[in-house]
């Protein structure tokens, strides 16, 4: 008995305040948020009350008009639809792009490794803003590339093009800021391949790609998926990079949202659009986390 | 004889195929950082576009250092970043702790969250839940947000590093006649330490740079440097930004060394 008393109490010490926090500040609005979606908007921005006292009689105010209006028009299912192609398409950009980068860390030697992972790790800790700024740089009508390239647009008698505010400048900078949450789940993955398999493959006289599609790629594919949970996410929700390279083309899901809590103030309408992008958020935490354990338990066997 | 030969040549194709990949690797590194060596070059560049080098100039940093708004968003950058690390730094051992050593797995997932939901997500339901509590948002509000989405950096920090601990230590402290507190302060908490302040450091930074969040839980009068950053952008793209972009990857590249001195692992979580 007076074992097991000390050791509850430090059970409870050390969960109880970060739990607390976090169920206040996360857990919370969260669910606020849900209720939200079934109250009306306030008459200037806001909600309205959700139950209203008459004559003693209690009478209650939701509805589930919000989520109706969600699939009454085209809009915003199309915004939704392009939102995550976007999504997809950044995805696989960041695999192509990510897989050479960790098949030379996972390569090289020790030492120089921890450099090479270093090198991919900055640019990802440095500012989110200061890397879409320096695309919009890059974008500039008056930037060296969009020069170049009208010059070479002029010569095939093409009218020229601007980068700045397109589809392909909010994608450029999709992969940009997500590249590294692909190249270190992907490098982890690769560094454990053992690479006497890619050997008695060859003297067995398999081909480059056979080699590639039929011992790397199975063996790769755990590690691909996390990353690609990792890119697939953030970008989804992503405002900011629409919001400063996209114009008026070019926005996704997220600036919507913004808008709806930032100015046009309709909340209820909001938290419908943000509980979408919930739903699709938990659906592939889930399926990672099933995917990852059904990988694990493969592993073992 | 022919076998041999197919042999010597699939070992070239080999060789030539590893050289494209080293190749392809460069590329993707020079991708990764030539957009922040253009923020850097031009902020010392004597034009007001960001097109064309004109010349050498420290003119930018000097507007910089006079801009009021400027450094008092700075000022409120930094005291927001230091009480959000502290605040973080203590829940976040905490829950740390509690995960290594009685396996929650619900604080776990409470723990982690905040970061791996979208920052839109975080933002817009804090911003719901402040207004409809009357919570006025400024200062507070943003180190209230901040702490919610650093507790989980500083978790993962923690639990890497009791991971690698020898629990027999404790035992034999306890053994040794130690109460539970006097273990925990001087055999727990400085083994921790590296740990604590990778976390700590990782969560400075992550405040310090957050915009997202940062935008939708910040009232009037209550700017970052990131929200003045977004705004001075809205307008126009003058090198001014560059200068203060420069600065803060500087920061961030001293913030991010240190961390990775003291605990590498912690970066790669």
């Amino acid at each position: 008995m007076s074992r097991a008393l000390p050791k509850l109490s430090a059970k409870t010490l050390l969960s109880l305040p970060p739990a607390a926090y976090l169920f206040l500040l996360f857990a919370l609005p969260s669910l606020m948020m849900l209720f939200a979606s079934f109250r009306y908007p306030g008459e200037y921005g806001g909600l309205a009350p959700w139950y209203y006292l008459e004559e003693g009689s209690l009478s209650f105010d939701l509805t589930l008009e919000n989520w109706l209006r969600l699939f009454e028009s085209d809009i915003y299912l199309g915004l939704l639809i392009k939102s995550l192609f976007i999504a997809l398409l950044t995805t696989a950009i960041c695999a192509l792009m990510a897989y050479p980068v960790a098949l030379t860390i996972a390569r090289a030697r020790k030492g120089r490794r921890e450099l090479l992972l270093l090198l991919v790790i900055l640019p990802f800790w440095s500012n989110f803003l200061v890397r879409i700024y320096a695309w919009m740089i890059i974008f500039s009508p008056q930037g060296a590339m969009t020069i170049a390239i009208n010059e070479l647009r002029a010569l095939f008698d093409l009218a020229p093009i601007s980068l700045m505010f397109s589809n392909v400048a909010v994608i450029t900078c999709l992969v940009y800021v997500h590249l590294p949450f692909m190249i270190l789940p992907l490098y982890a993955n690769l560094e454990k391949h053992d690479p006497r398999l890619l050997d008695a493959a060859q003297d067995l006289g398999a081909s480059r790609s056979q080699r590639f599609w039929l011992i790397t790629w199975p063996q790769a594919l755990p590690g691909l998926f996390a990353g690609a949970v990792l890119v697939f996410i953030p970008s989804l929700g992503i405002f900011a990079i629409p919001d400063l390279l996209g114009g008026t083309d070019g926005i996704m899901i997220g600036n919507v949202i913004k808008q709806q809590f930032v100015e046009s103030r309709d909340w209820p309408f909001g938290s419908v659009l943000s509980l979408v992008l919930t739903g699709f958020t938990l659906l592939l935490i889930g399926l990672a986390a099933h995917f990852g354990r059904a990988r694990g338990s493969e592993g073992k066997a | 004889m022919k076998s041999e030969k197919s042999l010597i040549l699939s070992k070239f194709s080999a060789s030539r195929g590893n050289k494209g990949v080293i190749a392809a690797a460069v590329l993707v590194y020079l991708f990764l950082y030539l957009p922040l060596a253009v923020v850097v070059i031009f902020s010392f560049n004597d034009s007001r576009l960001n097109a064309e080098w004109v010349g050498f100039t420290l003119d930018w940093y000097h507007k910089l250092f006079n801009n009021r708004d400027m450094l008092q968003a700075a000022g409120n950058s930094v005291l927001i970043a230091c009480i959000s690390a502290l605040m973080a730094s203590v829940l976040g051992t905490l829950a740390g702790m509690a995960i290594h050593r009685f396996r929650q797995k619900w604080l776990s997932a409470l723990v982690l969250g905040p970061v791996a939901m979208p920052d839109i997500l975080i933002g817009v339901s804090l911003l719901l839940m402040f207004m409809l509590l009357n919570v006025t948002l400024g200062t507070v509000s943003i180190i209230l947000a901040h702490v919610s989405f650093c507790i989980g950096f500083v978790a993962l920090a923690v639990q890497a590093r009791m991971a690698g601990m020898d629990d027999s230590l404790i035992e034999a402290a306890r053994d040794l006649g130690a109460s539970p507190w006097q273990s925990f302060r001087l055999i727990t908490l400085p083994l921790l330490l590296p740990g604590i302040i990778a976390g700590g450091l990782m969560a400075f930074t992550l405040s310090i740079d957050d915009f997202v969040i940062t935008f939708f839980t910040a009232g009037v009068g209550s700017s970052t440097l990131p929200l003045e950053i977004y705004s001075m952008v809205k307008i126009a793209v003058t090198p001014e930004v560059n200068a203060v972009s420069t600065l803060l990857m500087l920061l961030t590249l001293v913030l991010i060394l240190a961390i990775s001195r003291i605990s590498p692992q912690a970066l790669r979580n």
